[in-house]
Order: structure tokens, then C-alpha cells, then sequence
């Protein structure tokens, strides 16, 4: 009933702009076509400015109430780097805004249909075309200069020293493979992938596969101040490893590894006390639509100190050996580990 | 020129100067035309112009009315809309959009939005009415080509809307529909029916577009009139003209791209294909790329965004110089720039492509060329600016919708700066910026680009003009409503809020937009009830609006303006009117008036620009 009601309420709005705009023409008729358009006129030219004015008082507003729903500090070396330069391309194009704006606003008043006035016959200037062309010209290469330093700096090959993560993305969750004591991941073959008991399909001939784990409940564990390179994969379809707070991202392509290395500088207990929202997370947002559940592809980030996380390694079983409880003990791992507690394995982040 | 015969499809129309005054045509134009031939499968160009615009009316309520309903989802996660249930069914069980639909919605408001509202409503619409016009013929060069584009698009209209009710939904995969998703049945319930009946539509939509795009350029290069050389073209036909050059040249690799994409679909090829595991099983492809795919998808992605805004900046610059009487300022430069922007259309797709893994040494090129746009952009702001300056205006709502094309070109272009840059892209790529960024360069800026073209050519199209208050309104709701809703996106995205999200509330660092959300989707449903405002007004006018009773309404200097009020196919009683000067001669025609048709010739001792 209630939709009928609002349904009948938009009619009838609609019936009585419609008149209004109707009678507007008879008004026309009966008070001179002329007289009405240069009031018209008048009125609209005021009406622009006083937008315009608004429009200014209106930016200001919107950016006290959301400046403070913005990212934190970036939490890495090349997220500082992104923070000043984004601050610098705002500092050029919002001149330019405000400048412009004002002109097209100022000038629509300024030069408002009159009869006492005609209009400047001014057809072209060669010299003013070459300087708003060249202006805008420097503009955009100081920029690109800028771009580009930073855009080396963050594609640039990872340390030597760097931990080397691989993430893969899967409707609609992440798999984070860690390479366990021997530090190098081993071979995977789709071909061998069973969500049972072998989720990236880890080829067991390979002996560095043996120590390695994989945790399936999306959490991402970093050391601080220790570069870490991810190898980007998918499984199935393209996702993408969105990395807010490090403002970065790179997409997850089926039968491509793509990369992605930073140095993480601020622990997730530092960041909450920063913040001081003690609910605070890094985290992972996919950002290449990969089908229904998308937007519950959640992944976090663990930053932590060396300490905490070679705790937390420790505490973690090798995929093999969480598979195969009963069977022989990985080859490169000592079975002491395959006792230890058997955690962050079924957790899946479900959809909602 | 003007004496040539043109000869297609068993019409015979001949014209200029050897044509007896009244006969320029085929002997059907002399007798009533039955209503079939000349309302339907018309091959007058004019007649063409308002089937697409009317077409595209359509598409763009049905697109519109699609984000409404995504719209609530994201401002109102946790309520329910029993209204919904009544348009889509199942899909919105209790008033509840199911995040597959969600997904179809987005889907399908950017694919009709973009390509058959934005480039068929579009340039299908202006193209169509205004070369033939502007240039001084008497209808395009295959009038019958013409009508199969209109016909082509309508098929295409056809199955995009048949997809809508296939029992797993339509396409699901957003408008680029990248694979493998897109590709692969078990990937998503739109990846079915939905998406073969998206690649036909879209497939269709290449032909209706490069039989108009084609037919455009031939038309501007050979049929112009005696003395309309290339330099006196109006700066409509010029970005029309360079519209028809994208289109044609970058179409038919989407094509090319589609079609490998139904391979990949149906008969088992691996083109976009390669290492997946899904629905429990791997699958056999190896050794496609699904990058391809985005290669030969943003070769024609990227100039299709210059395909919907060159006729918004070619019809701003008409309707900026008419209503400030004064010339365009740089035509020359303003030409220039359009060839610039052509150009560079054509090497910056993969900007679209920074964090998909590419070679940054590559990445680093796209992102020299991509900054270079922003100069001949830059240019035609200025000389838009400086058209403005000392004239003298009429604030109607075709001149206040140009002006609004220039203030939103030059808020959504100055974000590009942003993402074309690659070191910032690396963190905005996907998120809401985007959506703020190109909403409001190609969607609203051309929009009212095409409000602009609409109010101003309405009187040509119908005999009859659009009433100026509701115009007045419709302006200004929507200008200021465009801001609202998009202004703030540009924080979300700051925030690095993905684009494409059903909903957000269980992500820590997005939830707190919940707030903000809720605000743009209630500004998004006034803005799309203003919009029904305009088709009201603009279907009443056709038959009840205030009548044309002089030929030259807005004292314009183009061609256009010198055929009858209603003018039949052929366009000019007797013989075309001859050109003598540049389209802008906004200046004192020494008898008291402000402007000077073309068709004048030069007074004695008078320079020509």
C-alpha cells in the first residue's frame, strides 16, 4: 500500500512541475517574451554564482566530515612515497580546479546577455594557444617525472633478503603458502590441485614442497622492517591483491605469477594504538570482480616483530604433514612438528 | 560535389544545381509515404537521428533505473525493498537484491550506459541529424547502410534485453566482462545464456556501429557543399567526424577480442585460457592469456571513452559559441587538439592495465602518453573559457548544460591526472576514485554534452521547442545532484574502497563509508526522477511544445538553419545553399544584427578567417 502511496505521491509531484513549467509559458505570452527572458537571464546568472559559491563552501564541508575516514599513515616505505606524491598531484590539479571554476562561474555573471553590451569579436591568439599549451605541457612532465621515480621504486626488483610469500586467490578466498624451514617454495601443478587435501596442488615429489604451509584463512604474517616479496597467482579466475594500507595492488592472472614486494613499517598493535581503534586490521581486499562472493574476498595483513613471528611459524604444521596425520612424516621436516597444534587450516572467510 | 549523383540501395536522389527547384528526389517524396517507410525502416537520416535517440531514451531509464535499484543495495544493506521484488522477480526474493543480480545490474548498466546509450544514443543520434545538416547535403552517403546501422543497433537492443530474462541471469562479469570469468560456465550463474546473449549483442553492436561510423566519414569527406572546404566545418562535424574515425578503427579489434572470447566459450579453445581449477575439476586449457583478452578489450575500451566524449565537446562548442554570440575562440587549435586527442586515443589502452603484471619499462610508456591527453584537453578548456569571455549570454538550457559540460569535463578530467599516473593507479586502480573519475568525465560530462545537443537541436529535430522552466530545473538538480553523488566517491576510493563491492560491511576499513553511502544513493534517486522530468518533457514537446515559427531560433550560423521548419528527406527545397565563410562569424553583420550565416557571402573588403 505504502509503495502506491509513494508512487501517487511522485505523480503528483511530476503533474505539478510539469504545470509549473507549463504556466511558465503562459507567462510568456501574456508579460512580452522579452521582458521574461532577459529576467530569466538575470536570474540565472546570479543563481550560477551563488552555486558556485556554495559548491566552494560545500568541498570544504565534505572534506572536514571525511578527512577523518581516511586511510592511516601508509604502513611502508613506498606508501609515504604514494602519500607525497598524491599530495602534490592534489596541490597542481586542484589549482587548476579552483582557477578554472572560478573563471567559467565568473564569467557566465560577469557576461550575462545585455542590451547595452555587445559581444568581442575574438577569434583566435596563436600566442595564447602556445602558452596553455605549454603550461600544461611542464605541468604533466613534472608529474610523470615524479610518476615515474616512484613507479620504479615500487616495481623495482625485491631484496635478496626479502621472505618470499606466495599468495593465490580462489573463489572467494586467499591461500597464503609460506616456504617453511628450507626457505624455498616448491613446484605446483594445477593438474594435482584436490580441494581435499592438496588445495594448490603441491607436486609431493618436489622435497622442498614438504615443509611447506599453507594457511587457508587468509592472514597474511610479515615481519616489520623486513621486505617481503609476494608471488601473486590464481587458481580459477583473476582477483586482485588490494593492499590498502600499504597502497598498493596487483592482480592474481590464472597460469601468470605476477609479484609485488614492500617493507612493512608499522606492526598491527603499533597501528591500533595509532589509530586507536583497537579493532584495527590490515587488510586484504580483492579488487578484480571474480563473481558472486567478490566483495567477501577478505584477506589480512599480520605485521608483526621477528620474535612474534617466529612464535607463530613455529606454531604452524607443514601442509603435508596436516594432510597426512597417519602417514609417513615429510622427508624434510622433523616430525617433532607434525604434533604441533593443528591451527588457521579450516577457518575459510565465508560469504556472508 | 554537389552535382553528383548518389545512388544506393534503389534510391535515387539527385541534387544541386541541376536538380529543378522542389525536385531533389525519388517520386515516393511527392506522395505520402506510407507510415512503415517513413517512420520505420526509414533511410532519412533525420528520421534515423530520432529512432536512435529514442532508442537510447530507452536504454538509458532501463540503465538508470538499474543503478537505483544497486544503488539501494549499497546505501541500505540491511533493509529490504519489497518494491524490488515486483520488477525483478526472484532475483530480489523479499526485497533483498541477491549479490548474483547485483552483479548482473552493474553489469548491464555500464554495457548499456557506455556503449548503446553514450555511443549509439549518442553519436548514432547527432551524427546521423547534424553531418548531413551541417555539411550541406541532402542525406548521408548510403542512406540505405544508415538504416541497416539503425537496424543492426535494434537487434543488438533486442538480445542485450532478452539476456535480462534468461533463466541464469544476464551477464555478470562488470562491462568488461574479462575472462576467465566471463569465460567459463562454472565461474558465476551470469557466465551462462547471459553472457553468450551479451557477446551476440555485443557483436551485433560492432556491425550497427561500423556501418554508421563508416557511412559518417564518407559522408563528410565527399558529400560536403559547394564551398564547405574542410576549414569551415563546424566543430560538431569535426568531433563527429573524429568519433566515426575512432569507431572505425578500434571496434573491430573489440570484435576480434569478442569473438575469440566465444571461442574460448564454445569450442574448447584456449585463447584467454590457462592453469584453472574450478568447479572441482582442472580444466585442459594451457597456454592462453587472460591478459589478451584486456589488450584487445581497452584497444577499443580506451578510445570508446573519446568516442563519448568528442560529440558532447564537438556540440559544447557549437552551443557555447551560438549562445555567447561569439566565434569558438582557436578553431584551428580547437581542431587540432580533436586530432591530438584522436591520436593518443590509440595509445593509452593500457592504462587501463598497471597492476596487471606488465612490464614496468611498458608501463612507464602508457603512463608518459596517457599524461600527454591531458594538453589538447587543457587547450579546448581554455579556448572554451576564453569563447565565454566578453560574450554575451543566453542562459538557456542548452547553453547552461554545455556549461556544465565544460565545469564537470574539467573536474572528472583532472582526475585522470591521477590515474594515468601509474605510481598512484597502483593504489586507486578498482576503488571508488574510478568510479568518481570516469562517472563524471564520461558519464555526466557527456550526458550533458548531449542535454546540451538536445535542448539546442531539439526545434530542428520536431518543429517544436522543449519547455525552458522544466529545462531549467532538470540543469540544475542535476548538475548539483552529479557533484553530490560523486564528489565524495573520490574519498572513498582515496580510502581505497573497491568498486564492485555487494557490501561492505564486514570489512574493518570500509564501513565506516556506510554513512556516506546512504546519502549518494538517496541523491542518485532524486537525480534519476529529474531525469524522467526531461523524458517527460521531452516526449510532451514533440506533439504539445511551443512552436517553431521562425527558421532560425537561436540567430545560428550554421546550415541546419536555413532548411524548413520541418524539412522532408532531401532537407533543402531547391537547391543546397552555398557556403561562403567559417561557421563562426558571431560578429556584427553591419545591419544591426550579431551574426552571419554562412550561406552570406563576404561583404566587400571583409577578410574570411
Amino acid at each position: 500500500m505504502s509503495v502506491f502511496i509513494i508512487i501517487a505521491l511522485i505523480i503528483l509531484v511530476f503533474i505539478i512541475i510539469y504545470q509549473i513549467g507549463k504556466a511558465s509559458e503562459y507567462a510568456v505570452v501574456l508579460r512580452g517574451e522579452e521582458k521574461v527572458k532577459a529576467q530569466a537571464n538575470r536570474a540565472i546568472a546570479l543563481l550560477l554564482l551563488v552555486m558556485f559559491a556554495l559548491g566552494m563552501w560545500g568541498i570544504w564541508e565534505c572534506h572536514e566530515m571525511l578527512k577523518g575516514r581516511l586511510l592511516p599513515t601508509a604502513a611502508c616505505k613506498t606508501g609515504e612515497n604514494y602519500d607525497s606524491m598524491f599530495k602534490y598531484t592534489i596541490i597542481v590539479t586542484g589549482i587548476v580546479f579552483f582557477a578554472t571554476q572560478f573563471v567559467l562561474f565568473w564569467f557566465c555573471f560577469r557576461f550575462q546577455q545585455s542590451t547595452k553590451r555587445a559581444s568581442f569579436y575574438f577569434a583566435h591568439s596563436n600566442k595564447l594557444e602556445i602558452i596553455w599549451t605549454t603550461i600544461p605541457a611542464i605541468a604533466m612532465a613534472i608529474l610523470v617525472a615524479i610518476g615515474l621515480r616512484n613507479w620504479y621504486d615500487v616495481t623495482s626488483p625485491a631484496p635478496q633478503e626479502a621472505t618470499v610469500v606466495e599468495i593465490v586467490g580462489k573463489q572467494f578466498n586467499w591461500l597464503i603458502r609460506y616456504p617453511g624451514k628450507d626457505h624455498e617454495l616448491g613446484k605446483r601443478d594445477f593438474r594435482k590441485i584436490n580441494d581435499a587435501n592438496n588445495v594448490l596442488g603441491l607436486d609431493w615429489s618436489d622435497p622442498h614442497n614438504m615443509d611447506d604451509i599453507i594457511s587457508q584463512n587468509g592472514e597474511l604474517h610479515v615481519v616489520v622492517n623486513k621486505p617481503v616479496k609476494l608471488l601473486i597467482c590464481s587458481r580459477d579466475v583473476i582477483h586482485d591483491v588490494g593492499l590498502p594500507h600499504f597502497r598498493m595492488k596487483m592482480d592474481a592472472v590464472p597460469g601468470i605469477t605476477t609479484t609485488l614486494w614492500f617493507t612493512p613499517t608499522i606492526t598491527t598493535e603499533e597501528m591500533k594504538q595509532k589509530t586507536g581503534n583497537p579493532d584495527f586490521v590490515y587488510e586484504i581486499a580483492c579488487d578484480q570482480l571474480c563473481g558472486k562472493g567478490h566483495y567477501s574476498m577478505r584477506g589480512t595483513v599480520i605485521v608483526q616483530s621477528q620474535a612474534d613471528y617466529d612464535k607463530w611459524i613455529a606454531s604452524q604444521q607443514s601442509y603435508y604433514a596436516a594432510n597426512n596425520p597417519s602417514g609417513a612424516p615429510a622427508p624434510a621436516r622433523p616430525a617433532a612438528d607434525s604434533t604441533a597444534p593443528k591451527k588457521d587450516s579450516v577457518k575459510l572467510v565465508s560469504m556472508k | 560535389m554537389s552535382n553528383e549523383a548518389v545512388i544506393s540501395g534503389g534510391l535515387h536522389v539527385e541534387h544541386g544545381a541541376g536538380a529543378a527547384a522542389g525536385h531533389h528526389g525519388h517520386d515516393h517524396e511527392h506522395h505520402e509515404q506510407h507510415f512503415v517507410w517513413k517512420y520505420i525502416f526509414s533511410q532519412d537520416h533525420k528520421i534515423i537521428g530520432r529512432q536512435f535517440l529514442v532508442t537510447g531514451i530507452i536504454w538509458a531509464i532501463i540503465g538508470a533505473l538499474m543503478s537505483v535499484f544497486f544503488r539501494l543495495q549499497l546505501g541500505f544493506p540491511d533493509s529490504t525493498f519489497p518494491i524490488m521484488e515486483k520488477f525483478l522477480g526472484h532475483w530480489a526474493a523479499g526485497g533483498k537484491l541477491s549479490p548474483e543480480f547485483y552483479y548482473a545490474l552493474v553489469t548491464m548498466h555500464g554495457t548499456i550506459l557506455v556503449f548503446f546509450v553514450l555511443t549509439a544514443g549518442l553519436s548514432g543520434t547527432f551524427a546521423n541529424l547534424l553531418i548531413p545538416l551541417q555539411i550541406g547535403a541532402r542525406d548521408m552517403a548510403s542512406p540505405f547502410m544508415n538504416m541497416l546501422s539503425y537496424w543492426f543497433f535494434f537487434l543488438a537492443s533486442v538480445l542485450m534485453f532478452t539476456s535480462l530474462f534468461v533463466e541464469t541471469g544476464p551477464a555478470s562479469g562488470g562491462w568488461t566482462t574479462y575472462p576467465p570469468l566471463s569465460a567459463l560456465k562454472e565461474a558465476s550463474l551470469g557466465s551462462g545464456l547471459g553472457m553468450d546473449l551479451w557477446l551476440l549483442s555485443m557483436a551485433t553492436f560492432v556491425v550497427s556501429s561500423l556501418l554508421g561510423g563508416l557511412n559518417y566519414i564518407t559522408t563528410v569527406l565527399n558529400m560536403r557543399t559547394k564551398g564547405m572546404t574542410m576549414t569551415r566545418l563546424p566543430l560538431t562535424v569535426w568531433a563527429l567526424f573524429f568519433t566515426a574515425v575512432l569507431g572505425v578503427l578500434s571496434f573491430p579489434v573489440l570484435f576480434s577480442g569478442l569473438v575469440l572470447l566465444i571461442f574460448d566459450r564454445n569450442f574448447g579453445t584456449s585463447f584467454y585460457l590457462s592453469e584453472i581449477f574450478i568447479g572441482g575439476k582442472a580444466l585442459p586449457h594451457i597456454g592462453g592469456s587472460a591478459i589478451l583478452y584486456q589488450h584487445l578489450f581497452w584497444f577499443l575500451g580506451h578510445p570508446e571513452v573519446y568516442i563519448i566524449m568528442l560529440p558532447g565537446m564537438g556540440m559544447a562548442s557549437e552551443v557555447l559559441s551560438t549562445h555567447s554570440r561569439k566565434p569558438i575562440f582557436g578553431y584551428f587549435a580547437m581542431i587540432i587538439s580533436l586530432v591530438g586527442i584522436t591520436l593518443l586515443a590509440f595509445l593509452v589502452w593500457a592504462h587501463h592495465m598497471f597492476v596487471t603484471g606488465m612490464s614496468p619499462f611498458l608501463g612507464s610508456i602508457f603512463v608518459l602518453l596517457t599524461l600527454l591527453i591531458a594538453v589538447p584537453s587543457a587547450v579546448k578548456v581554455f579556448n572554451w573559457l576564453t569563447t565565454i569571455w566578453r560574450g554575451n549570454i543566453r542562459f538557456n538550457p542548452a547553453m547552461l548544460f554545455a556549461l556544465g559540460f565544460v565545469s564537470l569535463f574539467i573536474s572528472g578530467g583532472l582526475t585522470g591526472i591521477f590515474l594515468g599516473n601509474s605510481a598512484l593507479d597502483i593504489h586507486l586502480h578498482d576503488t571508488y576514485f574510478v568510479v568518481a573519475h570516469f562517472h563524471i568525465v564520461m558519464g555526466v560530462s557527456a550526458f550533458f554534452g548531449m542535454f546540451a545537443g538536445i535542448y539546442h537541436w531539439f526545434p530542428k529535430m520536431f518543429g517544436r521547442f522543449m519547455n525552458n522552466t522544466l529545462g531549467y530545473i532538470h540543469f540544475f538538480i542535476t548538475f548539483v545532484g552529479a557533484y553530490l553523488i560523486f564528489w565524495p566517491m573520490h574519498y572513498e576510493g582515496i580510502a581505497g574502497m573497491p568498486r564492485r563491492y555487494y557490501d561492505y560491511s564486514a570489512w574493518e576499513s570500509f564501513k565506516h563509508f556506510q554513512g556516506l553511502n546512504a546519502f549518494i544513493s538517496i541523491i542518485a534517486m532524486v537525480v534519476f526522477f529529474t531525469q524522467l522530468l526531461f523524458v517527460l518533457n521531452f516526449f510532451i514537446s514533440i506533439w504539445k511544445g511551443r512552436k517553431m515559427t521562425t527558421l532560425n531560433p537561436w540567430g545560428s550560423t550554421t546550415l541546419e538553419w536555413t532548411t524548413p521548419i520541418k524539412p522532408g528527406h532531401g532537407n533543402w527545397v531547391g537547391e543546397i545553399p552555398e557556403v561562403h565563410r567559417w561557421p563562426y562569424d558571431y560578429k556584427d553583420d553591419g545591419h544591426g544584427g550579431d551574426f552571419i550565416p554562412q550561406t552570406l557571402p563576404l561583404r566587400p573588403g571583409e577578410e574570411s578567417h
